[in-house]
């Protein structure tokens, strides 16, 4: 009776180590060579930072999270450095480090994170220009500025966390631009104070950016990148309506976070479109049991945004979940504690999608020319003219025809904004446009591998 | 502080005390620090990782977390490796971006 638990994480962490203390023995596979997932993230072992410097103000949580992985990682069939690439017939088909395996499961719990949500914009495919994690993982993993100069701008709580850290590491902001307006974030506050804690982070972050004089903007809409062979500088409009150009060789941009469907996909899960994240999510019970499939867990970020708090408690849940269903007794008191705790962080996080709202109607009026699809260079003309060309009402027609989506990244990066485009040409809803269906594998294979 | 070449993309600001280690871009010898991924030494390089095969200009990866693809690079002996999510090794020879 084996249970596969894919990602390492917070969520992946804590369900493995639930698991454990109740005498399981989970097959265990991360992509990454170092447990912890991307917001606690770890660089290579003989980097010397301490956590302190390289995770800030959540410095004593990772310090908690890599100790559970690393005695989880101690007792679980632990496979670091292994891309599960398509999930079927009950196993999982991997690659590891020099091979491909397959791994039949009985249960599965899915904790497969989440990356930048993003909106193409003219320039957004030159050099130089990097989503916000990305930005976050050149400074934790690889001790580096991802520029001289930088220009961060987008929206959400990892704007200002990203600006905080590159600024205290020692890189030279030139601003922080967001897009979401000053009344925003001022009318999102009663349901922020759902979580104090954090808030009072978020207030952190902000005055000490305010105190060492690095330019803040709210209300900001992008125009372009800056450069031909590299970014040299970023355009945008201001909240009064005039444009600005900002210089800087580096620009980091991300408009919150959004969910690593693919194998909750392959897996057989039911998917739900949820107004929230504004994505097609697979759907689960109050547990964290999948709908539609049996046996598959969801939890984390992968199946909806709620960050790494959150993800930690429905790692544990989901594993509880699969326990009980396998008839082992699990503290109910604990699971009433978790459901507790979830709820309030879930109004913290509808507070949060209020203050930084995703602005989707830079998608739908995203203009013709602009490269929608950085993988294949397809623009958004062309997206729209298979709506014209022939009568595409759905994302996976209209991947058919003009290929957004099915470049490399399997419309990882693009699919959020070519589902808006879609949408507007159409003058539908946005759930109305479908979701791309995830194809194996979810990432490409080193060729010798095959 | 910085270690990097002044015409690289990214800078060095913490962890400079790793061993040295040199990998081949074409022809030239770049300097590397144990840990590097292959494209924080090729950016801490220069500007660029590859040129997009839709020619639509160079490009230098994105995500830097294994999800965007876009920063797929070959190695002198043709075989194809995700630069962010490789470490560079000493002695590995890169093919030359065109």
């Amino acid at each position: 009776m084996s249970i596969v638990v894919v990602g390492a994480g917070p969520a992946g962490v804590r369900a493995v180590e639930t698991l454990i203390a109740h005498g399981q023995r989970p097959i265990w596979i991360d992509e990454s060579p170092r447990a912890g997932g991307q917001i606690y993230r770890r660089p290579p072992e003989n980097f010397r930072r301490n956590s302190r410097t390289l995770y800030g103000l959540e410095a004593a949580k990772a310090r908690r999270l890599h100790g559970a992985a690393d005695a989880a990682a101690r007792t679980a069939d632990y496979r670091p450095a292994t891309l599960v690439w398509d999930i079927c017939d009950g196993a999982v088909q991997t690659a590891g480090p020099g091979e491909l395996g397959v791994v039949p499961f009985d249960d599965i719990i899915l904790a497969t994170g989440a990356m930048d949500r993003v909106i193409p914009f003219p320039g957004w495919t030159l050099p130089g220009v990097f989503t916000l994690g990305g930005a976050q993982v050149a400074l934790k993993a690889q001790g580096a500025a991802i520029g001289r100069r930088i220009i961060l701008f987008g929206t959400g709580p990892l704007l200002y966390l990203v600006a905080y850290q590159l600024a205290k590491a020692g890189a030279e902001l030139a601003a922080v631009l967001d897009t979401s307006p000053a009344s925003a974030k001022r009318s999102a506050l009663p349901r922020l104070l759902a979580d104090s804690i954090m808030l009072a982070k978020g207030f952190y972050y902000v005055a000490w950016l305010k105190a060492h004089g690095i330019a803040m903007e709210s209300g900001i809409e992008p125009l372009e990148i800056l450069g031909t062979s590299h970014a040299v500088g970023f355009r945008y409009r201001t909240a009064a309506a005039t444009q600005r150009e900002v210089a800087g060789d580096a620009v980091a941009f991300g408009f919150g976070l959004r969910s690593e469907t693919q194998l909750a996909d392959l897996a057989g899960c039911r998917f739900a479109f949820d107004p929230l994240n504004r994505q097609w999510l697979p759907a689960m019970d109050e547990e964290g049991r999948a709908l539609g499939v049996a046996h598959v867990y969801l939890a984390g970020d992968g199946a909806g945004i709620a960050g790494a708090d959150a993800a930690e408690r429905a790692g544990e849940r989901a594993a509880l979940a699969l326990l009980t269903d396998r008839g082992i007794a699990v503290s109910n008191a604990r699971r009433r504690w978790i459901r507790h705790r979830l709820a309030r962080i879930e109004r913290f996080r509808e507070g949060l999608e209020r203050a930084f709202p995703f602005p989707a109607h830079l998608a739908r009026r995203m203009a013709d020319a602009t490269i929608l699809c950085r993988c294949e260079a397809v623009s958004a003309r062309h997206l729209r003219a298979s709506v014209a060309g022939i009568g595409a009402e759905e994302l996976n027609r209209a991947k058919a025809h003009c290929r957004v989506g099915m470049g490399r990244c399997q419309g990882r990066v693009c699919g959020a904004a070519a589902a808006e485009v879609l949408a507007a040409a159409l003058n539908v809803e946005i759930a109305a446009v479908g979701r791309l269906r995830g194809q194996p594998p979810v990432k490409p294979l080193p060729v010798g591998l095959l | 502080m910085s270690a990097s070449a002044p015409g690289g993309q990214f800078v060095r600001l913490a962890e400079t005390a790793r061993r040295r280690i040199v990998i081949a871009l074409g022809d030239r010898p770049i300097e590397a620090l144990e840990g590097d991924s292959l494209l924080t030494a090729l950016l801490l390089n220069g500007r660029q990782l590859r040129q997009s095969e839709f020619r639509d200009g160079p490009r230098a990866g994105f995500c830097l977390m294994g999800a965007c693809q876009d920063c797929w690079i070959s190695l002198a002996d043709g075989r194809r490796l995700r630069a962010c999510t490789t470490p560079a090794e000493d002695g590995m020879a890169l093919e030359e971006i065109s």
